[in-house]
């Protein structure tokens, strides 16, 4: 493929049916209400020349480039800012605009460096355009007058510079910056000749607000702000479109490449989940897929103090085969198993949890998301039936009022929380329950109506308190509870009990009585009011009660099957979803089907001619606890760091040492690989073709922009294994393992990589009752029925603090690093965050002499590790935070073995502990 | 921390999330979460921890194993 470089409108579009009639330059074209004409020239066909202008930002009308004569009218509008109306009919060449454009063109021209042939942007250049588009021959000011040429370049920023001299002050950058967004650190600073682009108050790029999408450099139409790789290597000349390897949004992007060099990430605008936003990790945070720290041979080694040993692919497929079916025949089929990983494709996942079933012989396979939003999975499937969030992302722009529950959007998702930004500013309410100031709670042009700072652990409490007021209010919908749930009287009998009220209740949460009564009362009483989560939900002893408790209260008041509302988890990884429909749980098949079920385990002992055990696997923590009890001796890890992502690592680790065979699958030699026998390398998104598909259940196409640097693709690998087992598995094209997926997943049965590719993304469910897929669920009713109301007792955790350890740990992600930090530690993001910090309240740090930047010991009853402080009242007094993306630091070593009572998900935010300067 | 305690503590948190519940509702549900989705080497420690005198169980997760073994 050629560079692709999707059409730019000039304006965003407007909604509503297309019903004014308009001509332009003779051409009929009929476009909805409100449309600029500048729009409805590009509907027809004709580009009416612009700089100020792009369809992603709101029009600003400052260049004067895009006037236009309109008959009947006076003057020369500017085609952005006037909209059309009926039987308009419009000239967008006249020879009076021709020449009003030309003089424009000599202004902008006139302060300009004419570098044009050696500038980074040669080629891919607006006013360069627009210079010819306007057939601007001359510039009779010359060149000698005032400019801003001696401008001083910023390249203090690791991925873009910013050069002043090359500028037009279009303010494309800056509205960028808010509108797309929402951050506001760039501003125009001055006035007339005078105005320049400023990050924050004259600081540089690097020191301002700038988080660094990348929505500046894109939106600039000159090489102002330009990426460095565009620099170094020059324009890129063809596009990959493929999907972010990241978070849960799943943002698409244009891989663009010279040659077979990856010159840059563009966020694509066709993109269904982004819509042409990015982040600082998609957007430039792809250097770890080539950092010279991979490793691109299979190894083996017998021990694992020996050294490793590079060998053939097929050596290390031979042994792990060899191994595993040893100790298989030593210590009985339930010996090994599988953890599959949210990083990997669809395909790459599905083959993993056939492997563990068909050539295993057992059902000792489980996903990362064990760690994460299992309870997600199980409370979602309790009440509403099915394991997935219920809305797509375009769905918060109808929100009134929008719930955000342990989930810090702006560092963990942060281009939906652009979305959501966007949303906020344009006047629909916030809740944020949540014991840290996230940023949300107060952030430009935003601040939270309620911020509910709960004590950590008692989500549940909370969430029963503000059902509790929907109850006993009258706020509930009575018809929607009526038609579409069950088990309504016997849960609002419990709910209204007494105990449950925020009066009740409030020395348990720390919150408010009155502010939470408020909160309620704004939820319940919204038109439409949507729950956005994140682990601070499902990283609790209550994770599944909370998420079931989030149902009860958005179906108490009428919240779910339309646009604006429903239970939405924003998932961690890019395919946290994913792994968890293509059957990565120990007790579900692929469609969330248990194992005990007979139909369904025929269906897929028929495709695969073995017998699928009815009894459920191993989940990860019960295979470490049965490593250490000597039962489980083999181990294939696909893409996953359980060594520092899994908590209580001392356990972990000794587990991992008990294993006969470990097997690491990875790009890097990670934690884990230190206690692995076999290290068969990865490949990175770049190198991958496949799927991922996002929090909002968008499935999404992964195009490899290069070939398997190991030269191999992971599912090939994995089958490979499997036949040497055996188990005779082969594929020659991923596709094959989608359609596979698709003929035994009835969410997925018209799901194909064809089908993809024609309409870019589909959300499932895709099957003949919905062809092009499902934005939002449960609209007529609820995948199980009916709705079912669950009583949700809260029952406190079994980790309090205590005087030897008197703070609560709860841990998290920032914006520039993700996870364990195999990915973003390997790139320029370092620059923002070099090491896990933990931040604590100015009393708690005062008490125990600690002053911002101490290095001080955080301890459990689990472990200890050491750490810089930083002193933040976003902290309540007694909760201490921090990330766990550098293994130095080993957050989890600290983090102990409670779980959620349904799944076994860690407890990773509530972890009793104490601090004090190290010694 | 031993793996026999892990079962142990695993059994009576679904047991305290259950009990809300009359007690033979509590039961029934004790042991058709842990029937549902623990694996046989769990409920095997888990029924060995209850044939060892059921130390530091809750009687409902005691009651909701004899339930799953009958």
């Amino acid at each position: 493929m050629s560079l692709l470089k999707e059409p730019d409108y000039g304006t965003p579009p407007k909604p509503g049916p297309a019903v004014v009639d308009v001509e332009i330059d003779g051409l009929p074209v009929t476009v909805a209400e409100g449309t600029s004409v500048m729009r409805a020239a590009a509907l027809a066909g004709v580009d009416i020349p612009k700089l100020c202008a792009t369809d992603r930002l709101d029009a600003f009308g400052s260049c004067r480039l895009c006037v236009v004569e309109i008959d009947g009218r006076r003057g020369t509008p500017a085609s952005c800012t006037t909209p059309v109306a009926p039987g308009m009919s419009v000239r967008t060449q006249t020879p009076k605009v021709a020449k009003l454009r030309q003089g424009v063109m000599e202004l902008y021209i006139s302060d300009h460096p004419l570098d044009c042939l050696t500038c980074s942007a040669n080629g891919d250049c607006e006013l360069q355009d627009m210079a010819g588009a306007v057939g601007l021959r001359q510039v009779r000011y010359g060149y000698q007058g005032q400019n801003h040429l001696d401008a001083t370049a910023d390249r203090s920023n690791p991925y873009f510079d910013f050069e002043p001299s090359k500028c037009i002050a279009c303010s494309r950058c800056v509205r960028a910056c808010g509108e797309i967004q929402g951050t506001f650190a760039l501003t125009i600073e001055g006035r007339g000749f005078d105005s320049k682009v400023s990050a924050g108050a004259g600081e540089s790029f690097m020191d301002s607000e700038c988080v660094s999408c990348g929505a500046c450099v894109q939106a600039c139409p000159t090489a102002t702000l330009q990426e460095k790789t565009v620099l170094q290597l020059g324009m890129p000349t063809r596009s990959v479109v493929t999907t972010c390897a990241y978070c849960g949004v799943g943002c698409s992007f244009k891989a663009e490449l010279r040659g077979t060099e990856l010159v840059r990430m563009v966020p694509h605008k066709d993109g269904g989940a982004n819509e042409g936003h990015s982040c600082v990790k998609g957007r430039f945070a792809f250097g770890y897929a080539t950092h010279p720290d991979r490793r691109l041979k299979p190894m083996v080694r017998e021990r694992i103090t020996d050294e490793w040993r590079e060998v053939s692919w097929e050596e290390a497929i031979g042994t792990v085969a060899r191994r595993m079916r040893e100790i298989q025949a030593a210590h009985g089929p339930d010996a090994i198993g599988a953890i599959s990983s949210s990083r990997c494709t669809n395909e790459e996942v599905f083959v993993v949890q056939k492997m563990v079933r068909a050539a295993f012989g057992n059902n000792n396979v489980d996903t990362c998301a064990r760690v994460c939003h299992s309870p997600t999975g199980y409370g979602l499937k309790q009440t509403f039936g099915e394991s997935a969030g219920t809305q797509d992302f375009r769905s918060v722009a109808a929100a009134d009022v929008i719930v955000v529950i342990g989930a810090n959007p702006t560092d963990g998702h942060p281009v939906f929380a652009s979305r959501m930004k966007k949303r906020l500013r344009e006047g629909a309410r916030l809740i944020v329950i949540d014991p840290r100031r996230i940023d949300l709670v107060r952030s430009p042009h935003i601040e939270a109506a309620h911020h509910l700072q709960l004590r950590p652990g008692t989500n549940v409490a909370v969430v029963n308190a503000l059902a509790h007021v929907a109850v006993t209010e009258g706020l509930v919908d009575k018809g929607f509870v009526a038609d579409r749930c069950e088990g309504f009287a016997e849960w609002a009998a419990f709910i209204a009990r007494p105990e449950h009220s925020p009066e009740a209740v409030e020395g348990i949460t720390g919150v408010p009585a009155d502010e939470l009564r408020a909160a309620a009362r704004l939820y319940a009483g919204a038109p439409n009011g949507a729950i956005y989560y994140g682990l601070g939900v499902t990283e609790h002893s209550q994770g599944s009660t909370m998420v079931m408790g989030m149902a009860n209260l958005a179906m108490a008041c009428g919240n779910l099957g339309r646009d604006g509302v429903g239970v939405n988890p924003l998932r961690g990884q890019n395919n946290v979803q994913g792994s968890c429909d293509m059957g990565s749980f120990p007790h579900e098949l692929p469609g969330y089907r248990h194992v005990s079920d007979d139909a369904v385990r025929t269906v897929f002992e028929k495709l695969w001619d073995r017998p699928i055990l009815a009894d459920p696997g191993l989940r990860i923590p019960n295979m470490f606890d049965a490593a250490v009890a000597g039962s489980f001796r083999g181990l294939f890890v696909h893409g996953e760091d359980i060594a520092q992502s899994d908590p209580n690592l001392q356990h972990v680790t000794a587990a991992l040492t008990a294993m006969d065979l470990v097997v690491v699958q990875d790009l890097f030699l990670n934690e884990t690989a230190k206690f692995a026998h076999v290290f068969l390398p990865g490949a990175s998104f770049l190198e991958k073709d496949g799927t991922f598909t996002n929090a909002e259940r968008r499935i999404n196409r992964v195009r490899a922009v290069m070939k398997p640097k190991s030269g191999k693709h992971e599912w090939q690998i994995v089958c490979e294994i499997a036949t040497a087992m055996g188990y005779p598995m082969s594929y020659t094209h991923p596709s094959e393992i989608m359609d596979e997926i698709a003929s035994v997943t009835p969410t997925f049965t018209g799901v194909s990589f064809e089908l993809l590719d024609k309409l870019g993304s589909v959300q499932w469910p895709c099957n003949p009752q919905a062809p092009e897929g499902t934005p939002v669920m449960h609209v007529d009713e609820f995948t199980r029925g009916k709705g079912k109301f669950v009583v949700t007792a809260y029952v406190p955790t079994d980790e309090r603090s205590t005087r030897k350890f008197p703070l609560i740990l709860t841990t998290g992600r920032i914006l520039s690093q993700y996870n364990v930090g195999a990915q973003t530690r390997r790139t320029e993001n370092v620059a923002w965050h070099r090491e896990d910090i933990l931040e604590l309240h100015p009393h708690d740090a005062e008490v125990r002499g600690i002053t911002d930047g101490d290095t001080v010991r955080l301890a459990s009853r689990v472990g200890q590790t050491t750490l810089r402080a930083h002193i933040s009242d976003r902290m309540p007094t007694g909760v201490v935070y921090t990330t766990f993306h550098h293994p130095v630091t080993g957050a989890n070593v600290v983090t102990t073995e409670n779980s959620d009572w349904a799944t076994n998900c860690p407890e990773y935010k509530v972890t009793a502990v104490q601090v004090g300067l190290a010694i | 921390m031993s793996h026999v305690i892990s079962e142990q503590r695993m059994a009576n948190q679904i047991a305290a999330n259950q009990r809300h519940l009359p007690e033979a509702d509590a039961v029934a549900a004790v042991a058709g979460h842990i029937d549902r989705f623990w694996n046989s080497f769990l409920r095997s420690r888990l029924y060995a921890l209850v044939d060892a005198g059921a130390a530091g169980l809750d009687p409902v997760v005691v009651k909701a194993v004899e339930r799953i073994r009958t």
